[in-house]
């Protein structure tokens, strides 16, 4: 891996100063190594969805760390880029059960819907298409996070519609793309009927 | 005590052991590569499978405690196969360049493969490149060869203490690189090389220039600082290829200095290979013969007392010996081994390292006065950081600023803090009381200026009044940057009756009193006071001493004799002849007994046995190799005016502080990159 010098330097802005110093204060005195992870979350969200040198040198002084630690972390979790992305980050699913589920036809139609490849950004630098490993929705597999929220139950269709409202500037209704509520049966519930 | 069951063999293990180090105990081996008793566990290699039985997978050993009545099978059927398994998986990415590796004959991997492994890979695929990583001017990476184990990280975070080293990215991603690959800045970098059981980390200056098997191994003592670091120096022919860690667990365990280890290519650079004379303002290739003759005549008719002699920083025992029976034979008073001037006089307690080493474990509170043992003696520094990781070890220091690797309580600047500490003027005071094993360490940086007899004496009056002294214990230390200083003091090189000391030797010359000054490697030294004497330099570099010379008798360097020094607890040890000097240089000692025999002045010995006996009949104990004859507490330092200002390490370079690493590339290549970093980082100028 490697970091990005492109931009010369990053400081949280006052409310993101205040949200990182109310994180440090859950962890015992001395540990504020601990909050590494949410501080670059919010690090990453306040630069535009990706971490750039100046920010991880930023967030290791601001917890006392030595660069290489806060190095580590942020090129260990898929969820932190160290490289320029674009700000709206779609992130379809391949693991096993989506894959199963048809998570491939779901990657080519948002392909063609968004005119990149995974792991590109667009030609006007909107999105971000990449793949991801199981993220915990197999029950509504197949399915996509697109920034904070969870677009599931997708076909080729469904996908190229959130796709399209997105880039009308629209944000579609999180969730399950069939209508069904959260996972339940598609026929409806089988057990439990009484609650 | 837990009673296990390996391999059939029942063995009872301390509370806490791992059910490797019950293996060991057992006598039987299991494979490891992350594993090192040394370091912290990580349990990422998972090559020490065993199987316990009631388990229902192989166990990784190194990781899983030892509990009563286990069965352990290290080489069981289903063992045997697990630890194939992962010998198999962790070939898969690993390169098969074995014939041209450095680590080729000296490699856990190969080993492991040869006796663990299975013949042939199932993997058809290709391989995994990784892009080598930039460490600096003395790692050289194949990083492709890595396979993980963390031990260069976890080295970096525990014992060196400079947390640069990390891995990057996951699974199949990892890698280990440094921080924006910026060199290491440990002064203990090298031993990387040593732990990596890959290839993966190579010593840059060795890199591609001799296979393992090819050299011969001498075991030898260090001479860089006043450790006495065991070493092996590895030599093919008669060339110095490259210089490794010898285990000795009281003094450095199995870890080195950057300096001890890379600074061998200075033994091949600006070498002293023939006496020189100077005539007419100018040096002359002249014969020992022609030397020793040009000697004798501007000897003849001088006064003993405008004669002195100044033993420098890595002269040896027998040289020393000699050179003091040569100043004997003379008449002169004037002889001085404290080359930086040093106050140190009194009891043989106060120029010792009392606590030991190993006894550093011991102590429980630590005040550093005027000391900055990181780059004056590297592996002291390696064995505080230890006691300092075991916790319950507070850490007092007065002057010297600058990153030690641990945390310290900062007491003062100079003399006067250390006064105030003893007035009670200090909350560190309570904590030296408090503490049942306390130790002090009198750096270089307190006893090496004016007032350093009254330092030593206010230190040892500080070590008196915080107990640091009982019958089964002595905190007190001095902490020494020269190899040949303890030996020198042991010897009694200190001005005779009415003899004048370093100081007064220089000045001495500069009004004339002096006429001639013998320096046994000595260079460290204000040569500007010599330049109206005439100057006898013996030694083994052409450095600043040689610069001022009329003489030069060429010697060997510290790989070339068998020779003895004692190190800063006052422990004698031996190195062997590795490797001949050069051209017509000779054994420091014997140049000396040749001088005298021209001299008529022909001292009694002949041979190294006779001239240890001349030395070990009034000090038995520089005969004990290896062995530490405690000192008992007596007078030492002297009463005196406490000057005001701050205590300053005279160790500015840590990488060149010898004619050897001056005249090194490779410590010249660390000054410019990893001392212009630590400066970087730091913002310090210092």
């Amino acid at each position: 891996m490697s970091l990005s010098p492109d931009v010369e330097s990053f400081a949280f802005t006052p409310e993101n100063e205040e949200r990182a110093r109310a994180h440090i204060a859950k962890y015992p005195e001395g540990r504020q190594a601990s909050a590494v992870l949410p501080l670059l979350h919010l690090a990453q969200a306040q630069h535009g969805g990706w971490l750039p040198q100046a920010a991880i040198e930023y967030v290791a002084a601001f917890l006392e760390m030595p660069k290489i630690r806060v190095e580590e972390v942020a090129s260990f979790y898929d969820m932190f880029n160290t490289g320029p992305t674009a700000r709206c980050q779609v992130r379809i699913c391949t693991t096993t059960p989506c894959w199963l589920c048809g998570s491939d036809d779901i990657v080519a139609a948002v392909e063609a819907a968004l005119g990149c490849k995974v792991g590109e950004n667009t030609a006007d630098g909107r999105f971000y298409l990449r793949e991801f490993e199981c993220l915990g929705a197999c029950a509504n597999a197949p399915m996509m996070w697109i920034d904070d929220d969870y677009y599931e139950d997708l076909t080729p269709e469904r996908a190229t519609a959130v796709i399209e409202a997105l880039k009308r500037g629209e944000r579609p209704a999180p969730g399950p793309q069939s209508g069904r509520q959260g996972a339940i049966p598609f026929g409806g519930k089988t057990t439990l009927l009484e609650v | 005590m837990p009673k296990l069951t390996i391999d059939g063999i029942e063995v009872e293990v301390p509370a806490g052991a791992t059910v490797f180090q019950a293996c060991e105990l057992a006598g039987r081996e299991v494979p490891h590569f992350c594993y090192h008793p040394r370091l912290n566990i990580a349990g990422n290699c998972r090559m020490c499978l065993v199987e316990v039985e009631k388990a229902p997978k192989p166990v990784a050993s190194c990781a899983m405690p030892a509990a009563d009545g286990m069965v352990v099978h290290t080489a069981s059927e289903k063992a045997k196969r697990a630890q194939q398994g992962v010998l198999e998986l962790l070939l898969i990415n690993h390169p098969l360049d074995c014939p041209i590796c450095d680590q080729g004959g000296e490699c856990d991997l190969q080993d492991l493969t040869l006796f663990y492994g299975p013949d042939s890979s199932r993997f058809a695929e290709n391989k995994r490149p990784v892009a080598d990583k930039y460490m600096g001017p003395l790692i050289s990476t194949h990083m492709t060869r890595c396979i993980h184990c963390t031990r260069c990280v976890r080295f970096a975070n525990e014992i060196a203490g400079v947390e640069e080293l990390g891995a990057t990215g996951r699974g199949e991603d990892m890698e280990i690189t440094t921080y924006l690959e910026h060199a290491v800045t440990s002064e203990l970098s090298g031993n990387v090389i040593d732990l990596c059981p890959v290839g993966a980390l190579n010593s840059k200056p060795y890199e591609y220039s001799a296979r393992t098997w090819e050299l011969k191994k001498h075991e030898s003592v260090d001479v860089m600082d006043a450790v006495g670091s065991n070493i092996r120096v590895d030599v093919r022919g008669n060339e110095v290829m490259r210089i490794l860690p010898r285990l000795h667990e009281d003094v450095n365990e199995e870890w080195i200095s950057d300096k001890t280890r890379f600074v061998y290519d200075g033994l091949k650079k600006r070498r002293l290979d023939r006496p020189w004379v100077k005539r007419d303002g100018k040096l002359e290739a002249a014969d020992w013969r022609g030397a020793m003759a040009a000697i004798r005549s501007r000897l003849d008719g001088v006064a003993a007392t405008k004669i002195a002699a100044i033993a420098g920083d890595q002269a040896d025992l027998e040289a020393m010996a000699a050179l003091k029976d040569l100043m004997g034979a003379l008449g002169s008073p004037n002889l001085d081994c404290r080359q930086d001037g040093a106050k140190l006089e009194g009891a043989r307690a106060g120029w010792l390292f009392n606590t030991t080493i190993a006894g550093i474990e011991q102590a429980d509170a630590l005040l550093l006065v005027g000391a900055f043992p990181r780059y004056e003696a590297s592996l002291v520094n390696a064995r505080i950081r230890k006691r300092q990781r075991m916790g319950g070890f507070e850490i007092g220091r007065i002057g010297c600023p600058g990153d030690l690797t641990y945390p310290t309580t900062e007491v003062g600047a100079g003399p006067q803090s250390l006064a105030d500490l003893l007035a009670g003027e200090h909350s560190f005071g309570e904590v030296l009381e408090k503490a049942e094993r306390p130790m002090v360490i009198v750096g270089p940086g307190a006893l090496a200026r004016p007032d350093g007899a009254a330092v030593l004496a206010k230190a040892r009056e500080a070590a008196e009044r915080f107990g640091m002294v009982t019958d089964d214990w002595n905190g007190f230390n001095v902490l020494h940057t020269a190899a040949s200083r303890v030996g020198g003091m042991d010897l009694g090189l200190v001005p005779g009756e009415g003899g004048r000391d370093v100081e007064g030797i220089l000045r001495g010359a500069r009004t004339g009193e002096i006429e001639v000054v013998y320096l046994l490697g000595a260079d460290e030294l204000d040569t500007r006071g010599l330049e109206n004497a005439f100057v006898i330099y013996q030694g083994s570099h052409g450095d600043a001493g040689a610069r001022v010379a009329d003489v030069i008798l060429p010697g060997a360097a510290y790989t070339e004799k068998a020779a003895t020094w004692v190190n800063l607890e006052g422990r004698p040890q031996r190195s062997k002849l590795t490797a001949f000097p050069p051209g017509e240089a000779k054994e420091d000692w014997r140049i000396l007994r040749a001088l005298s025999e021209v001299l008529d002045q022909k001292l009694p010995y002949d041979t190294p046995a006779q001239l240890r006996r001349r030395i070990v009949e009034p000090a038995p104990r520089l005969g004990r190799i290896d062995r530490i004859e405690a000192a008992p507490w007596a007078e030492f330092g002297a009463a005196g005016k406490l000057d005001d200002a701050p205590f300053v390490s005279p160790i500015a370079d840590f990488y060149r502080t010898c004619a050897i690493s001056r005249a090194s590339a490779v410590m010249e290549a660390c000054v410019e990159e990893i001392r212009g970093q630590q400066l970087k980082a730091t913002g310090s100028d210092d």
